[in-house]
């Protein structure tokens, strides 16, 4: 596969490079865009960044290991990061976790077969005053029971289906 | 009685709190209308005579760390840095500032950057605070439009631009040296610190790396003067901090409080106490880093740095985690070392393999296929991980593993006194 950033991504990282004192900061925010367009970092992608930043293949590729909310792979249109740390874990996470994997069939680290979910564990997510709590991409879900989580399901079974 | 003091979190109830109109109507950019009257030196010497503590976890003087970036340095460039890489397990206040008053950050790195000369601030948020950043840069946006931020903020000739950055899911860039190597496009690890005082270096260039709390005080101590914020909390632990309540009681949450102020007292009032009435069996005082408390010593516990420091723990970020007497310990410390085990950026042998060694002796020991050496092994590799890494990681992870073998430790002989191996 080939991977050309958008017009829109372009345009945003040219305006971000004028704000740093060099290129090489803008590994993150580019690597950012990638997964924004792509879903999860393709080696393009990472080609793309190290061209863009003066850093080599090899050292982005670094990075993006080295960073937990970077996608090597492709995965599910929702990903669900269930918080495993100790406010959670106090609070019932225990219970959200086996619920979910009931509900999906999937271990943590699996995606269902029809690409709809992926399902992981994560460390704290910093919103432990209302735990149990799960990030579905990039939205945070607090207070959980498995009643809430089966009417969170419904809607993004539901969201996924007109796809 | 508990009086209710705020200072950081004085507009967090007003509806839309985090819109400009709001925070405009009730007080926030004063400081910044007349800024070039203000010497910078009035500013740092405010700071430092407030006694204002960096309230990331480090709990280090604010004034001296500023007074690191006096100076010429060839003409580079300096930067200011916000540390909102807020991370560590039972400490979410940051956020609340984020979202809920991210005017009172931008007047804070204001006030800031003018006091040491800096012209380019950066915000170093954390990943998964997607929706807090959204509202942080909608109040950049916000405050770019008015004229706030930009080449002469508030019309004072002075220019400060400020910028998002957004990590990727590493606890260890709370480091603020890991922090700046991953703002320079690196992985996440830790500096070797420097011999003597001197301000870290962002690209080469000297910068002030603060928290997120420390930075939002800033505005009080300029409007108010450091008498009024020296006025809370105590001698050697002057102010206010937004602490944090999770875990077994009635009413989590953020609530600041002077420094001093009793933990049980603290618990009670603001959490409700305990959870369905019950007892309480420890409290974490200071975030995951911070030794365990017993019930026992929770008692004695003030919320100051000393109060947690001669009882062998430290107040950290101030996420106080509470747990009943349901709590499995062991349970909670493999909880915890699979969190180190998980986020050790694996630089220095002796935290790589040491957190993975005791994550797994532990998996062994509620496995119930544990022995008595396994204990003292434990041990050992705490000892070993203590003091000899680049960071304050390890030997973070050493202490906790320490508190709670030796405060809990008949918990842990229940489980290899009745395993197979023991």
């Amino acid at each position: 596969m080939s991977f050309t950033w958008t017009r829109a991504h372009r345009a945003e990282l040219d305006a971000l490079k004028t704000r740093y004192t060099s290129p090489k900061a803008l590994v993150l925010p580019a690597l950012w865009k990638v997964q924004e367009q792509e879903g999860f970092l393709p080696l393009e992608g990472i080609e793309a960044v190290a061209e863009l930043t003066g850093y080599s293949k090899a050292e982005v590729y670094g990075v993006a290991t080295f960073y937990t909310m970077f996608r090597l792979q492709p995965q599910g249109r929702y990903t669900l990061q269930v918080c495993k740390t100790l406010s959670c874990a106090l609070n019932g996470q225990g219970t959200i976790l086996d619920h979910l994997k009931e509900r999906l069939g999937i271990e943590v680290g699996e995606t269902t077969p029809d690409g709809r979910f992926t399902l992981t564990q994560v460390e704290c997510l910093g919103s432990c005053g209302t735990a149990p709590v799960m990030q579905v991409n990039d939205t945070l879900h607090e207070h959980l029971t498995p009643e809430s989580v089966d009417t969170l399901l419904n809607t993004l079974m539901d969201k996924g289906g007109s796809l | 009685m508990i009086e209710d003091i705020r200072i950081i979190s004085r507009r967090f109830d007003l509806p839309q709190s985090h819109t400009l109109a709001v925070a405009r109507q009730h007080g926030a950019y004063q400081s910044v209308k007349t800024l070039t009257e203000r010497t910078p030196e009035s500013i740092i010497a405010a700071v430092e005579a407030s006694g204002l503590r960096g309230k990331g976890g480090g709990g280090a003087p604010t004034g001296a760390k500023w007074r690191l970036m006096e100076g010429d340095f060839d003409g580079r460039p300096k930067y200011v840095v916000v540390n909102a890489d807020e991370s560590e397990p039972g400490t979410f206040k940051d956020g609340h500032i984020l979202s809920k008053d991210p005017h009172l950050l931008i007047e804070g790195i204001l006030l800031t950057c003018y006091a040491l000369g800096a012209h380019d601030a950066y915000i170093y948020i954390r990943g998964e605070y997607y929706e807090r950043q959204q509202i942080l840069q909608h109040a950049i946006d916000e405050a770019y439009a008015a004229g706030i931020l930009g080449q002469s903020i508030m019309g004072n000739d002075y220019r400060v631009d400020l910028t998002v950055h957004r990590g990727a899911g590493a606890y260890i860039c709370g480091e603020k040296s890991a922090l700046l190597e991953s703002m320079e496009g690196k992985r996440g690890h830790p500096r070797l610190k420097p011999h003597q005082k001197e301000p870290e270096w962002y690209f080469g260039n000297p910068t002030l790396v603060n928290n997120v709390e420390t930075i939002a005080t800033v505005p009080f101590i300029v409007t108010e003067g450091a008498e009024a914020y020296r006025q809370y909390g105590t001698e050697r632990s002057p102010g206010t901090l937004l602490f944090a309540l999770s875990g077994h009681v009635n009413r989590p949450g953020v609530y600041e409080a002077p420094f001093g102020t009793p933990l049980m007292e603290y618990i009670e009032h603001y959490g409700g106490g305990i959870r369905n009435g019950g007892t309480l069996k420890a409290v974490i005082p200071g975030g995951a880093s911070t030794s365990v408390l017993t019930a026992d010593e929770a008692a004695q516990a003030r919320l100051d740095y000393e109060s947690m420091q001669g009882l062998g723990s430290a107040l950290g970020t101030g996420g106080i985690i509470v747990m009943d007497e349901s709590v499995n310990m062991v349970e909670a410390l493999k909880n915890l070392m699979a969190f180190y085990h998980d986020e050790s950026c694996g630089q220095c042998t002796p935290c790589r393999e040491g957190t993975g060694w005791v994550d797994a002796i532990l998996a062994r020991i509620l496995a119930r296929e544990g022995s008595r050496d396994d204990l003292k092994k434990l041990l050992d590799i705490s000892e070993t991980m203590n003091g000899k890494t680049v960071c304050v990681f390890a030997p973070a992870a050493s202490s906790v593993i320490d508190a709670m073998v030796q405060k809990f430790e008949t918990e842990f002989l229940r489980y290899l006194d009745t395993g197979g191996a023991a």
